[in-house]
């Protein structure tokens, strides 16, 4: 059997894979890509603990459908958005994209 | 190694593989086939976890329609010049440093406590029957459920609305 210690690894890297993508991409959608990638990890994780510790519970599994359907939410507004600010500014390049900056 | 460590292996070596090439590729389009990639290794792991809902509804609802947004984000949103502005190598370096120490973070923690190595228990046969009873059951996650709904369709009508051809 799997230990529940390798899924949880698994999901540790798969989140500062996408941690790396926030903090290191210029663009807008390469950042939600990163997001995306977060979001996954924290689901393996959510739904590892519940298969090894709780499995005839439905707990885990409505706490990651949960998640799903915000993860959707937040694309969906973040793109529209993006999509937004691309047809006022002619980019999506967050360097110049800072006017809330100091 | 037993088979099911094989498959676990592979599948989180693609999951993971999936992910890297997501954040270093220089071409969007091919960071967002990268994205699908990983997307599809995490149902995978999934339906090894045997949660079989949450596997098909991860490639219904994140590789066909969140990555699909996402397709389409890039090509609405491309630069004139066709080539992506990237940081210079000493914040990457930095950057992955600092990814790499969160990760070490993470690791330590986990590996504090003792997890156990097999599966308490099996899981219950009809346990997608009790999952959707448990969504809609008074006592249990109705409330989450609703809410979640009308957080979607108020989400999706708005950035419709954001998104909207001026002309």
């Amino acid at each position: 059997m799997v230990p529940l210690s390798w899924y949880l690894i698994v999901a540790a890297i798969l989140f500062c894979v996408g941690v790396f993508g926030v903090l290191a991409r210029r663009n807008a959608v390469a950042i939600l890509m990163g997001i995306e990638l977060m979001l996954n990890a924290v689901n393996v994780n959510l739904v590892a603990f519940w298969r090894y510790l709780e499995p005839d519970k439905m707990v885990g599994q409505a706490f990651a459908a949960f998640v799903f359907i915000v993860a959707a939410a937040e694309t969906a507004v973040g793109l529209a958005l993006i999509i937004s600010v691309y047809r006022n500014r002619e980019t999506v390049d967050v360097e110049n994209v800072d006017l809330l900056k100091w | 190694m037993t088979t099911l460590q094989v498959m676990f292996f592979f599948f989180s070596l693609i999951t993971v593989a999936g992910g890297l090439y997501t954040v270093i590729a220089r071409n969007l389009f091919h960071a967002a086939l990268g994205l699908i990639v990983s997307l599809a290794g995490v149902a995978a792991l999934y339906a090894l976890l045997e949660a079989s809902f949450l596997a098909a509804a991860q490639v219904a609802i994140y590789i066909g329609a969140i990555a699909i947004l996402i397709i389409f984000a890039v090509m609405l949103t491309r630069g004139v010049t066709g080539k992506n502005p990237v940081k210079d190598w000493w914040t990457y370096t930095i950057t992955a440093i600092v990814c790499l120490l969160l990760l070490v973070v993470l690791l330590t923690t986990l590996f504090r406590f003792d997890w156990p190595q097999t599966a308490q228990a099996a899981v219950p046969a009809d346990s997608i029957a009790r999952l959707g009873k448990s969504l809609v059951d008074p006592s249990l996650y109705v409330l989450p459920f609703e809410v979640a709904s009308v957080l979607l369709v108020a989400a999706l009508i708005g950035s419709a609305y954001i998104a909207r051809d001026k002309k």
